[in-house]
């Protein structure tokens, strides 16, 4: 145990603590100090020898919560990072529990990240889906309460999987240590184990908590929410289940998966949300091929993608903000109202389009290199087909709709809107800052990336791949310049059914039957009760009654008057001593009693 | 505020910007063509050596993909918007 090394989510965990005692007037100094703390404790560990630190002895298992080495050091930086830039977007919420509540998100995925064990890992992965469902919660609709509990329905299954696949891992291999599975030969526990990953990573068909809780969460919460549990999940599929095939596939699906619902969907925050499925696909993708270069996409994709991604709902969440409405069929003209929101959001979708000088173009890039190395050919083209629809939705549809575009908000909402407050505006430039420079200036990117010497090779921008990029993209400008002006594209208002169907109406059809056929097989029951119980109970007890009232009643009645008249004579042969009356019943007692003893 | 006036700008001069624009499309697929500025040693199939593949896919891939969508959203995935309210 290293007495230097400092767990970033213990910071957390109590600043978040310690944050209700904090006076008002520093509370805003206290929410950016606590999170810079964090991010300066990761940045310290780079000075500091890798390794393993914090074994904490719990029954007959060790715990390990510090396995520092590069490829958690890479997600932790951007983690932490992340997590400043939300709570400076979220600096203005005065509620102290939301803040504590995004803490704790963080600090399960920094535990998690931190992990060199499965029962730490199971513990921080919990914590996780417990603290982020409160973002949605918070929000205090209605649609929002019900988005959360099916949320935090969905997320316990997936954990009781990954919980199972741990106990049956446990038990095989008698080791608990987080390490690469087996995915050549998988076997149940390692199934189990990739089940629970694969749906915290949105892996169709696990995918529908995503699209339904986050456009559900607070307007800082979802940036929060984009950020962590799909990229913790590609953390633990780096470290679990690099190289594994399946993966290739659900990767590839994922991301046109994605891209055809974005393509349909009204809702910004919806949209941004499917195209978290569709660009973690592409990590996923990385994950499954599986080389060095796969692998240093696969982290490389999930730093930049946090960045833009964030800012993205950042740039959704100043509209739901400051206009309370994120439907484009009820949105557009803005920018003469927003138009920082504008262009910093634009920023993210230039980045997530991998348009060259921006982030997303020298970390995808290596994805589909990696695919082509690797002679998957269909998929690294599949994949590029992917970043078309990325670029449609998040570069050109979301921008032109809501800021540009037919004016189609209510008189209220065009009044109400106009750029949000510095905060918000100050934590969208800094994410636009480092989607441009990691664009630009690659070492910062490439150095933290796990296989070191790889990424060191990969030069992204060589002319043929600049080329490549900028006529995939601005080809599909030209198509949706075109479809927008043939009038083939306006978003009209409408809900697109995905497979949270299946338990949203399954959830239904349960309480239907509670309702219709079990109430009536209650009912039918009381019925055959009442017919075939209470009807012959109640002639039986009629009967009974008549008996009891002619037979019993009859006798009873004429034994009482026959003692009553031999009474009525008694009562004439007696003179009221009582003296002689008990002499006469001792007498008579000791004749009986004579008689019994001599004649038996 | 300066970012306006600039948007404004643009938009008042929309029919230039959208010349420059095609203009550039037109320049961007004839580099593409010469050998001595890009460098197609970098291509990973015998395809993507015609000139201006990679337009060819951005133009039919993104046609095909709103097409798709849009015939899947029509297929009755696209439904009315309070579908979910009870």
């Amino acid at each position: 145990m290293s007495n230097h090394w400092f767990h970033p989510a213990l910071v957390l965990l109590l600043g978040g603590a310690v944050l209700p005692l904090v006076p008002a007037r520093l509370k805003k100094t206290f929410l950016l100090a606590v999170p810079a703390l964090a991010f300066g404790v990761v940045l310290m560990m780079f000075t500091m020898p890798r390794g393993e630190f914090w074994h904490v002895q719990f029954l007959k298992w060790t715990l390990v919560f510090g396995r520092v080495d590069s490829l958690s050091l890479v997600f932790a930086v951007i983690m932490t990072g992340m997590c400043g830039i939300g709570t400076l977007y979220g600096l203005h919420v005065e509620e102290d529990a939301q803040h504590i509540a995004a803490w704790t998100y963080v600090a399960g995925s920094l535990g998690a990240i931190f992990a060199g064990d499965l029962l730490t890992l199971f513990l921080f992965w919990e914590m996780m889906a417990f603290a982020s469902v409160f973002l949605i919660w918070f929000r205090r609709q209605p649609e929002s309460t019900a988005a959360g509990f099916r949320y935090l329905l969905v997320h316990v299954a997936g954990g009781l999987s990954l919980l199972a696949g741990i106990v049956l891992h446990v038990y095989a291999t008698g080791s608990t240590t987080f390490a690469a599975f087996n995915v050549h030969q998988p076997g149940a526990a390692d199934y189990l184990i990739l089940i629970g990953f694969l749906l915290n990573a949105a892996v169709p068909p696990l995918h529908a908590w995503l699209p339904d809780a986050y456009p559900a969460g607070t307007f800082n919460g979802s940036v929060f929410l984009s950020a962590f549990t799909t990229k913790t999940a590609v953390y633990a599929l780096c470290r679990g289940f690099a190289g594994m095939e399946l993966l290739v596939w659900l990767g590839v699906i994922m991301s046109l998966y994605g891209v055809v619902y974005a393509i349909i969907e009204n809702d910004i925050r919806r949209l941004f949300a499917y195209h978290i499925i569709s660009q973690v696909g592409y990590m996923v993708a990385g994950v499954g091929i599986g080389t060095a270069l796969a692998i240093n996409g696969a982290c490389a994709h999930a730093f930049a993608h946090i960045l833009y991604k964030g800012l993205l709902f950042m740039g959704g969440g100043s509209i739901l903000f400051m206009t309370g409405e994120t439907r484009m069929s009820k949105l557009g003209g803005l920018y003469k109202k927003m138009p920082w929101a504008f262009f910093l959001t634009l920023i993210g979708g230039l980045s997530i389009s991998a348009f060259p000088l921006f982030s997303g173009f020298v970390s995808k890039s290596m994805i589909i290199q990696a695919g082509f190395e690797s002679h998957l050919l269909w998929a690294a083209f599949l994949l590029n087909l992917a970043s078309i629809g990325t670029f449609y939705c998040n570069g050109l549809k979301v921008p032109y709709f809501v800021w540009f575009g037919q004016n189609k908000c209510e008189p209220a909402t065009f009044e109400r809107a106009k750029d949000p407050p510095w905060n918000m505006l100050a934590a969208m430039g800094v994410a636009a800052f480092f989607c441009v420079f990691l664009g630009c200036y690659t070492p910062a990117l490439y150095n933290l990336l796990p296989y070191h010497e790889a990424a060191m090779e990969y030069h992204p921008y060589s002319s043929y791949h600049v080329s490549e990029s900028l006529q995939i993209l601005l080809f599909t400008a030209l198509v949706f310049f075109v479809l927008v002006k043939l009038k083939k594209i306006e978003p009209h208002a409408g809900r697109n059914l995905d497979l949270d169907w299946f338990y949203r109406m399954g959830g239904r059809a349960l309480l239907w039957l509670a309702r219709k056929p079990v109430q009536a097989i209650d009912t039918g029951i009381g019925e055959v009760y009442r017919v075939g119980g209470l009807v012959p109970l109640m002639k039986s007890a009629g009967m009974v009654g008549r008996f009891d009232n002619r037979v019993i009643d009859g006798a009873v009645d004429g034994l009482a008057s026959a003692v009553r008249g031999v009474g009525a004579r008694l009562r004439f042969a007696q003179r009221g001593a009582l003296q002689e009356n008990l002499t006469f019943v001792f007498a008579v007692a000791a004749l009986l009693l004579l008689v019994f003893v001599i004649f038996f | 505020m300066n970012l306006l006036r600039l948007i404004e700008f643009l938009r008042d001069h929309l029919r230039t910007v959208v010349r420059i624009a095609i203009a550039a499309l037109v320049v961007l697929v004839l580099l593409d063509a010469v050998p001595a500025i890009v460098d197609k040693a970098h291509a990973h199939t015998a395809a993507e050596h015609v000139p201006a593949f990679w337009a060819a896919f951005g133009l039919l891939g993104c046609l095909a993909l709103v097409i798709v969508s849009k015939t899947f959203g029509h297929l009755g995935i696209s439904t009315r918007e309070d579908y979910y309210d009870e």
